[in-house]
């Protein structure tokens, strides 16, 4: 106790410092306002401030692909729209076609809340009834891949489920010899980049690197780029293959999509009703 | 002589702590730069003072000054910063036996050790001010400039006041 009193005496000025720093500090915050504020919320401060900052350098890191998709987009559509409006040059009357390949328009939308984590993964974009979306319609990606289906509607903002859910199947088939498949996703395997293509007909060779594209058999067109097959012919117990393959969507950079309306669906959905299944 | 000098130091700080208050408290450039010549009462207390009493006097100055410049605690605290670093320098400095001067000023140290006392104890006291009166590191660059460019004003004022109270006396 002595030595402790003699400790203390001898670095005073050490102790009575600490001493009167933290009684000026505490008059301080307890007696300000905005320093106050700024103690209690200091905590939250840091972690908003890191976190929009993470989320701008995030931004910049996509710009390029972003920039890349854009421009290969505009590409595609401008071929599009000269393949629409043909001018006769002898007439100089131009004519609009509205018939061929007008069966899907496309849509485009920003990805306003993604999800790659969980188990089923649902994401939102920024369209919705007021722009024509309905429940049901196709979602692929901007350069090439497919994203999933619209789930529900708001008026101006949509959810997907996206591919990487337990319940999405989509009928695929091989480009090369247009054998029919379904692309599921997340059977004992979560890897965002890989999907598997089931009951595929046991008599088909599969080999790594055919490509899969959409059969046109659901609301995707015909022929829209899946990914390729990474592992070919894995046996299953029933009469079917299956293949693991890569995605081309890559679906954690992901930040517009195109919603696709068919514009036959809706007639295709009453015909297909007229013949009762079980007749 | 003790008297003589309880009287001083008390006409210093009310003639100090008038002119932060009443002249230069209205006074800076372009809200960079703003003196705080307050402090030189503290850097002038005699050599012989008891720690306690030192930091008292620095916490009951920088009350005063937070009373009138509405900053409860921020100069109390900047000024306790003060008399700490005043306390580290003159023991590692000076023989503590060998003191015979009465009070640390530009008079009886000579420039060369009275400005670096000034400067260190000037710089401290200014960088937790000014800390403490933003309260964030976001903006930690115009903090740093501002209390460089006050700290340079403080100086100049501190040397300025000290010369035209020079007294040559025999060392």
């Amino acid at each position: 106790m002595r030595n402790l009193w003699i400790f203390i005496s001898r670095y005073n000025a050490f102790f009575l410092f600490i001493i009167f720093f933290t009684i000026g500090i505490y008059l301080t915050v307890k007696n300000n306002a905005y320093q106050r504020s700024v103690t209690l919320n200091s905590s939250n401060e840091v972690v908003g401030t890191a976190y929009e900052r993470l989320n701008v350098f995030k931004r910049y890191l996509n710009l390029g692909m972003v920039n890349d998709s854009l421009a290969a987009e505009n590409a595609k559509l401008k071929t599009r729209l000269l393949g629409l409006t043909t001018v006769d040059s002898a007439k100089v009357v131009k004519v609009i076609d509205t018939v061929t390949n007008q069966q899907y328009s496309y849509l485009a939308a920003k990805v306003v809340k993604n999800s790659i984590t969980l188990r089923n993964n649902v994401m939102t974009i920024n369209k919705g009834t007021v722009d024509g979306i309905k429940s049901g319609m196709a979602v692929i990606a901007p350069q090439k891949g497919v994203v999933g289906f619209i789930r529900d509607v708001s008026a101006h903002l949509a959810t997907i489920q996206s591919l990487l859910h337990k319940d999405t199947r989509i009928s695929v088939m091989l480009k090369k010899n247009h054998a029919l498949g379904s692309l599921v996703w997340g059977d004992g395997n979560f890897d965002i980049r890989k999907a598997f293509v089931k009951e595929v007909p046991n008599h088909i060779k599969m080999y790594v690197g055919d490509t899969v594209v959409t059969s046109g058999y659901g609301s995707f067109p015909a022929g829209i780029l899946v990914g390729k097959i990474s592992k070919p012919n894995v046996a299953t117990n029933d009469n079917f293959l299956s293949g693991e393959l890569n995605l081309f969507t890559d679906f954690s950079t992901l930040q517009y999509v195109y919603v696709v309306k068919d514009k036959l669906a809706e007639e295709q959905k009453a015909l297909e009703s007229l013949a009762k299944p079980n007749e | 002589m003790n008297s003589r000098i309880i009287i001083v130091n008390v006409i210093r700080w009310f003639l100090l702590l008038f002119v932060q208050i009443f002249l230069l408290k209205n006074m800076g450039f372009y809200n960079l730069s703003t003196p705080f010549i307050y402090v030189l009462f503290l850097l002038l207390l005699p050599f012989g003072i008891p720690n306690i009493l030192l930091y008292g006097l620095a916490f009951a100055t920088g009350l005063t000054l937070d009373a009138f410049y509405d900053t409860m605690g921020v100069h109390a605290t900047a000024c306790v910063v003060l008399a700490f670093v005043r306390i580290s320098f003159i023991s590692i400095s000076l023989n503590r036996d060998a003191i015979d001067d009465p009070e640390p000023s530009l008079s009886y140290m000579g420039f060369q050790w009275f400005s670096l006392y000034a400067f260190l104890c000037v710089i401290t006291h200014h960088l937790v001010l000014f800390f403490l009166e933003t309260f964030r590191l976001t903006e930690i660059g115009y903090t740093l400039m501002r209390c460089g460019l006050s700290c340079i004003f403080t100086l100049l004022i501190i040397l300025l006041v000290e010369f035209i109270f020079y007294r040559r006396t025999p060392r």
